[in-house]
């Protein structure tokens, strides 16, 4: 039931406690309740907002940094990860399989340079970097930006 | 000047156009609709199926199939009828590949109906089969069901509308506009009243895929019912497939016999490169049918709970995906309803006359749309609602 509610909340976070109680057949003043031990027990985390930027006039990029990484330092790998979360321009940071091991999501162009040429070149413990910027984004969040998809089906049928 | 009336024929001029076509003409006129009046999935087909068609293009499948199909789709078909219904099919004899329910019914009521023979027809209900009936030179006789008995046919209404001219049920379930469908028990009811007669049924469950809780039962596995039971399905609600034109219809091999000669002369056979397409169906898309189930249901939930919160009595569908709700308590016609509906809010509905005079005091909303749609429209709707309170 969870995994239910989970997956409607992902799909929007901002559906009523009646809508939701309706959509998967239990009393709305269950659902209160339920998202309430989802978050006490950190299942959910935080609720955030799907914004299409190229609607807005502030073009921040966004740019995907590859980190590899080998700890030589005392700082250690999570002492690396640390720093580089704290940054409010960083959006997202995942370890990796391949290539690289830290993939870096970071908004804006000030913000990646200060990070790649003041933070992460000092530390010893990043072998190397590759910077690629974000041109256009298409899906985000499970949402689809910009769908210029018309609905075909016409207005009524039998 | 040419008199068309000598030069049509009088049968066809005598049917009245479908009273859904009214609507889509309002509808077209006023600028900003958004509807809620359409009888098709709003999913895209799923993308196996898609890529199925791309390869038999690529492959150069473009001519004709054997007349009642490709075997190996008829295959799959008689295993996936099996597997759904618990009732055996020939792949070679009792399966005819057709150009989507619409043709399936179309020349199961030709191959069964003489010159005025009654065909029994519970309203309310899909808008083809009684002009059907007529084009075959039958009698539509029409068998009220009612919102206290879930929109069911009740056995000792079919045992009333007997007569010694019966010559065909068309049992629709689960039900467009209603959505209402029938248990098992509900069904053996059926079954024990046309047991001792000679009448045959055309069981439409082109909606059996979409239903909320119980699972579909066909008539055809009723005790004694296979025999006289032509059983009409199709992969246009199923697999959100209705633009690929495909259906089937299982019948006795003499029934399929009949069946497949008509469809010989007037189609020839199904399209091809859609035949290709629903061998992917049933083979690999049990999932993403589960999932467009799932969507459904919690829409359903939705539409029916915004409904009662809105005053107007909403019985629960089980099946298909409409919603049926009655607007009397409005004061309003169904017509008058749906015509306030689209010209103040904007919304188009499809009125409950549109399936039989009995829909009269009820709306058909279908709940193939998305969430957000769904919000929007309703939030319309109750705006009506209130203004008329
Ligand atoms: C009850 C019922 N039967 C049959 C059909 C025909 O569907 P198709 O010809 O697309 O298979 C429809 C379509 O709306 C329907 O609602």
């Amino acid at each position: 039931m969870n995994n239910e509610l989970l997956k409607l909340l992902k799909k929007n976070a901002r559906y009523s406690d009646e809508e939701l109680g309706a959509m998967l057949g239990i009393p709305a003043s269950e659902i209160a309740g339920q998202i309430k031990k989802l978050e006490d027990d950190g299942i959910i985390r935080g609720y955030t907002t799907v914004v299409d930027g190229d609607k807005l006039d502030d073009d921040a990029v966004c740019a995907i940094i590859e980190l590899k990484v080998k700890t030589k330092s005392g700082l250690g790998f999570n002492g690396i990860v640390n720093m580089i979360m704290q940054f409010d321009e960083v959006e997202s940071v995942a370890l990796m399989a391949g290539d690289y091991d830290l993939a870096v999501t970071v908004r804006g162009a000030k913000a990646v340079a200060f990070l790649v040429s003041q933070r992460l070149s000092t530390i010893d413990d990043v072998l190397s970097t590759a910077t690629h910027f974000v041109l256009k984004k298409y899906k985000e969040n499970g949402v689809i930006l910009n769908t210029d998809e018309n609905d075909e089906r016409g207005f009524v049928s039998p | 000047m040419t008199d068309y009336k000598n030069i049509l024929s009088d049968t066809v001029r005598d049917i009245k156009p479908s009273g859904i076509r009214r609507f889509f003409d309002i509808a077209q006129n006023v600028k900003g609709v958004i509807s809620l009046g359409v009888g098709e999935p709003d999913f895209h087909t799923p993308w196996d199926i898609r890529a199925a068609a791309i390869t038999a293009l690529e492959k150069g499948k473009t001519v004709y199939t054997a007349n009642a199909g490709l075997s190996e789709l008829r295959e799959e078909i008689a295993s996936y009828t099996e597997r759904k219904t618990g009732v055996k099919y020939s792949p070679d004899n009792e399966t005819v590949v057709t150009v989507g329910g619409s043709e399936a019914i179309d020349i199961t009521i030709r191959a069964l109906v003489n010159p005025g023979d009654e065909v029994l027809i519970h309203e309310p209900c899909f808008v083809c089969y009684a002009p059907l009936v007529r084009l075959a030179g039958g009698v539509p006789v029409t068998i009220t069901t009612y919102a206290r008995d879930k929109f069911k046919l009740l056995p000792e209404q079919l045992l009333k509308n007997i007569t010694p001219k019966t010559k065909l049920l068309i049992l629709a379930y689960p039900n467009n506009p209603t959505g209402a469908i029938m248990t098992s028990e509900d069904l053996n009811g059926i079954a024990g009243v046309l047991k001792d007669t000679g009448i045959a049924v055309l069981s439409d469950e082109i909606y059996a895929e979409l239903t909320y809780g119980k699972k579909h039962v066909s008539i055809a596995s009723a005790d004694g019912m296979k025999e006289r039971v032509v059983m009409v399905n199709g992969f246009s609600k199923a697999f959100a497939m209705t633009g690929w034109r495909l259906g089937y219809v299982h019948a006795p091999a003499p029934i399929a016999e009949q069946i497949l000669k008509i469809h010989q002369y007037a189609v020839m056979c199904s399209p091809t490169v859609s035949q290709y397409a629903a061998i992917a169906a049933l083979r690999n898309c049990d999932c993403e049918v589960r999932a467009m189930v799932s969507e459904y249901n919690r829409r359903r939930r939705f539409v029916v709970s915004r409904f009662n919160e809105m005053g107007l009595r909403c019985f629960e569908p089980e099946g298909a995906f409409y919603v049926f709700p009655s607007v009397e308590s409005t004061g309003m016609t169904s017509e008058q309803f749906c015509e306030k509906l689209i010209m103040e809010q904007k919304v188009a509905a499809v009125p409950g006359t549109a399936f039989g005079d009995c829909g009269e005091g009820f709306i058909r909303v279908s709940y193939a749309y998305s969430m957000k749609h769904l919000q929007d429209a309703l939030e319309r709707i109750e705006y009506v609602i209130k203004d008329t309170e």
